[in-house]
């Protein structure tokens, strides 16, 4: 299968996991907010042959750090050897590998949909069912967003494809790791000290 | 007290206690040239920037100490690479400076601009682009602590020419905060009981040494764990000298031109007690073939080297040193007994066999035309003083170096192992000189690199450095021949380079050198004393070699180590 974008995959499998969970993985790695980090990290993946298959870049309340959460495929390279890795850059100061079964994830989606008076209300209902806002309006297209999990994200496309899709910008997951219940968060974390 | 930019810069080397500068100045450096005028710090003027980088890692191999390099930007920058991907790969500790235009110009394409940083940035450890001379000290001292601490490696400070004019308040930081880099340096007690244990339990167990022994300071503590535990010792291309090879424990050489001995005990092997080495292609030949019956201890400064190639069963992230002193321990500590049933003697013995039968060894009498490079490296290592460094370049002058040099000592070594830098040899020898004033210096070359950096023997004249270079004249890029005659059916494609053209006699003569050519065996032990007595300026020797002559044992590439070829001095076969 070439990977040419977000496979057609059920909403979840059973142990909540998704299909492509199997072959991906979500590091979420602090970084220090500085000029060029993130084409230290991005050249690191070139360089060591990984595949990135979505990333992500914010800063962190504390002004001092950004996150990235990258989606990594796990195909090529062990998950070891990558966080490994990733620890040399002097500018990572801790990376937390989420399982996605233990994450809570969000990806943004902006769609422009073909919607002409005959299918519009269709439309607008599914946009309903899946929590989609209406972001713009033209003549005979609508700009919709949704933000939710990948997988929502998958199967709301799959679905207003029929409509015509005119085009799509998904903007990467971010992802941290499930609150446990008796405080503080869960994951496992890789300081450098460990 | 107010400084200028490039003030600060060598301010804050004279507090690192850089001894010697590499460089060569141009425009965007121009700045911080004027303050070296007043420092104490020595500035050697190279020829190459090649040269200065080559220069700076030959000064770290030898004395463990970060070698500095300052050179100015655009093509400058882009002729240290090789250096830093050198020093990289051979985890050397260097500190290079470039000069960078000004920061209102970066990303415009102005006169010697290249994007320096991101040029080097997966060859070096990290690198910065100074924005502020406030920021000077601290960059500094950070830079040399992520040179030399955890696994050593090149690190670049890009210096933007304004910044090198713009005032600053002096201050010496008191200590380096990077919260990202904190290597760990002592081994879990857990693991290092395991591997105690694991080594109890062996029966043909293999001390299989990297140049990470020689990076760590170790080979005192690798010497008392293989007397007190009796077991062999390989020494890869990067660790000769980590153990003496004149120990009656020591095997020499594995890998693709290791020797039979060396290469098989590995393969036999039921443990592998891996230190400060990483599994190289040369030295593992094909993976799935390689030492199938060993369990692997592996014990290394960078987590990222364990398990990165064989998975190790026992993986030990630390200093080298201080996890074969803890490990010593452990063995002590064991329950009684265990080590007094400890019997390597069939294995030894298997060993000794091996030896006796497979020993490294040559055609002396030689049929072909020209002096034996074997020969001319026996008597250069024996005719040479205790403690003498050697440096060389790469390619079959390097492995016949590596085969027949006697080596004794850690830091006498001086080569480019990882990414085989022809024309390390010249630059390598006289930084190693400079750092080791007090040691005879020998670079053994091969006519193939002499013509990529001789140049700096200009450099060696100027500064009376007295580095000696023996130059294996083949006539040949000798083992591209090599390859071409065993694996193209001979088809000789571009290998050759006459013997004669250049004349290097002239050239070195021209440079400042005494130089002697030598074409007969009688002439080659006199003329080794002759430049053994030079003391005042570098010498070359030619020796006038058999082009003929090939590097065996080989693995061929592609072949399990198990495939072993001898050569014909053992009829051609295995």
């Amino acid at each position: 299968m070439t990977n040419v974008g977000p496979a057609v995959v059920p909403m979840s499998l059973p142990g909540g996991r998704s299909a492509r969970g199997l072959s991906h993985h979500v590091l979420s790695v602090l970084v220090e907010n500085r000029a060029g980090v993130l084409a230290r990290v991005a050249q690191l993946f070139s360089r060591r042959g990984y595949n990135i298959y979505s990333l992500a870049v914010a800063p962190t309340d504390d002004e001092r750090f950004s996150r990235l959460t990258v989606v990594v495929d796990l195909e090529s390279t062990p998950l070891e050897q990558i966080t490994k890795q990733l620890h040399k850059l002097i500018n990572v100061i801790k990376i937390t590998e989420i399982d996605p079964a233990d994450a809570v994830e969000q990806e943004l989606l902006l769609a422009v949909v073909a919607a002409d008076v005959s299918s519009r209300g269709q439309i607008l209902e599914l946009a309903g069912i899946f929590g989609a806002k209406v972001l713009d309006v033209g003549l005979e297209r609508l700009t919709l967003a949704l933000a939710d999990t990948p997988e929502k994200l998958d199967g709301f496309t799959e679905l207003i494809k029929v409509f015509g899709l005119i085009e799509v910008q998904r903007s990467g997951r971010v992802a941290l790791a499930k609150l446990n219940r008796g405080g503080g968060r869960g994951g496992v974390s890789r300081g450098k000290a460990s | 007290m107010k400084l200028t930019g490039a003030q600060a810069l060598i301010k804050s080397l004279e507090m690192q206690g850089v001894e010697v500068i590499f460089g060569l100045p141009g425009g965007a450096i121009l700045p911080v040239y004027d303050p070296i005028i007043d420092s104490p710090i020595r500035h050697i003027l190279v020829r190459h920037e090649q040269g200065a980088g080559h220069m700076a890692e030959g000064y770290a191999q030898v004395t463990n100490r970060p070698g500095v390099a300052m050179v100015t930007s655009g093509p400058a920058a882009t002729n240290i690479v090789t250096p830093l991907a050198n020093a990289y790969m051979d985890s050397t500790p260097m500190v290079v400076i470039t000069g960078q235009v000004a920061t209102s110009s970066i990303g415009t394409d102005a006169f010697q601009e290249a994007d320096t940083t991101g040029i080097t940035m997966s060859i070096t450890k990290h690198n910065w682009l100074i924005t502020d001379a406030s920021e000077v000290p601290e960059v500094v001292a950070e830079a040399f602590h992520v040179a030399t601490a955890g696994r050593p490696g090149p690190v670049l400070i890009d210096m933007p020419k304004d910044v090198s004019n713009q005032m600053m308040d002096w201050y010496w930081p008191e200590a380096v905060d990077l919260p990202g880099f904190k290597p760990t340096t002592k081994g879990h007690p857990r693991s290092i009981q395991a591997a105690a244990r694991m080594i109890k339990e062996s029966k043909r167990p293999v001390l299989y040494v990297g140049g990470g022994v020689i990076r760590s300071g170790a080979s005192s503590a690798l010497l008392a764990l293989a007397e007190k535990t009796g077991i062999p010792v390989v020494t890869t291309l990067m660790a000769r000298g980590a153990f003496p090879d004149s120990h009656p424990l020591c095997l020499g050489m594995p890998g693709m031109h290791g020797n039979y001995t060396a290469v098989t005990a590995m393969q036999k092997s039921d443990l592998l007690i891996t230190l400060g080495a990483r599994f190289d292609d040369r030295v593992t030949g094909k993976l799935a073939g390689f030492a199938p019956e060993a369990k692997v201890i592996h014990v290394d400064i960078d987590p990222a080297e364990l398990s990165k190639i064989r998975q190790a069963d026992i993986p030990i992230v630390g200093d080298v040193r201080s996890v074969i002193e803890d490990l010593i321990e452990a063995l002590d500590k064991g329950e009684a007994g265990e080590m007094a049933q400890f019997d390597l003697a069939p294995w030894i013995s298997q060993i000794r066999d091996w030896q006796k039968r497979f020993p490294l060894t040559y055609d002396r009498e030689g049929s072909g035309s020209g002096l034996k490079p074997q020969y001319v490296i026996e008597t250069l290592s024996s005719l040479t003083p205790e403690g003498t460094i050697l440096a060389s370049g790469v390619g079959q002058h390097q492995m016949w170096a590596s085969q027949y040099w006697r080596f004794e000592h850690p830091n006498a070594w001086v080569n480019s192992g990882g990414l085989g830098t022809m024309g390390y040899a010249v630059p390598a020898s006289i930084g190693a000189k400079v750092g080791r004033p007090d040691k005879m210096v020998w670079a053994v070359d091969g006519d193939g690199c002499f013509q990529m950096t001789a140049q700096e023997l200009v450099t060696a004249s100027a500064e009376r450095i007295p580095v000696k270079i023996a130059l294996l004249n083949n006539a040949y890029l000798g083992m591209v021949r090599q390859w071409q005659e065993m694996f193209y059916d001979q088809r000789y494609s571009e290998v050759y380079l006459s013997p004669d053209l250049p004349d290097y006699v002239k050239w070195a003569e021209a440079m400042g050198c005494v130089a002697l050519r030598v074409e007969s065996p009688e002439e080659v032990a006199p003329a080794i004393e002759k430049a053994n007595d030079i003391n005042d300026r570098p010498v070359v020797i030619e020796f006038r070699i058999d082009s003929g002559e090939k590097v065996y044992p080989m693995v061929p590439a592609g072949a399990t180590n198990d495939e072993i070829v001898l050569g014909p001095m053992f009829g051609g076969g295995q």
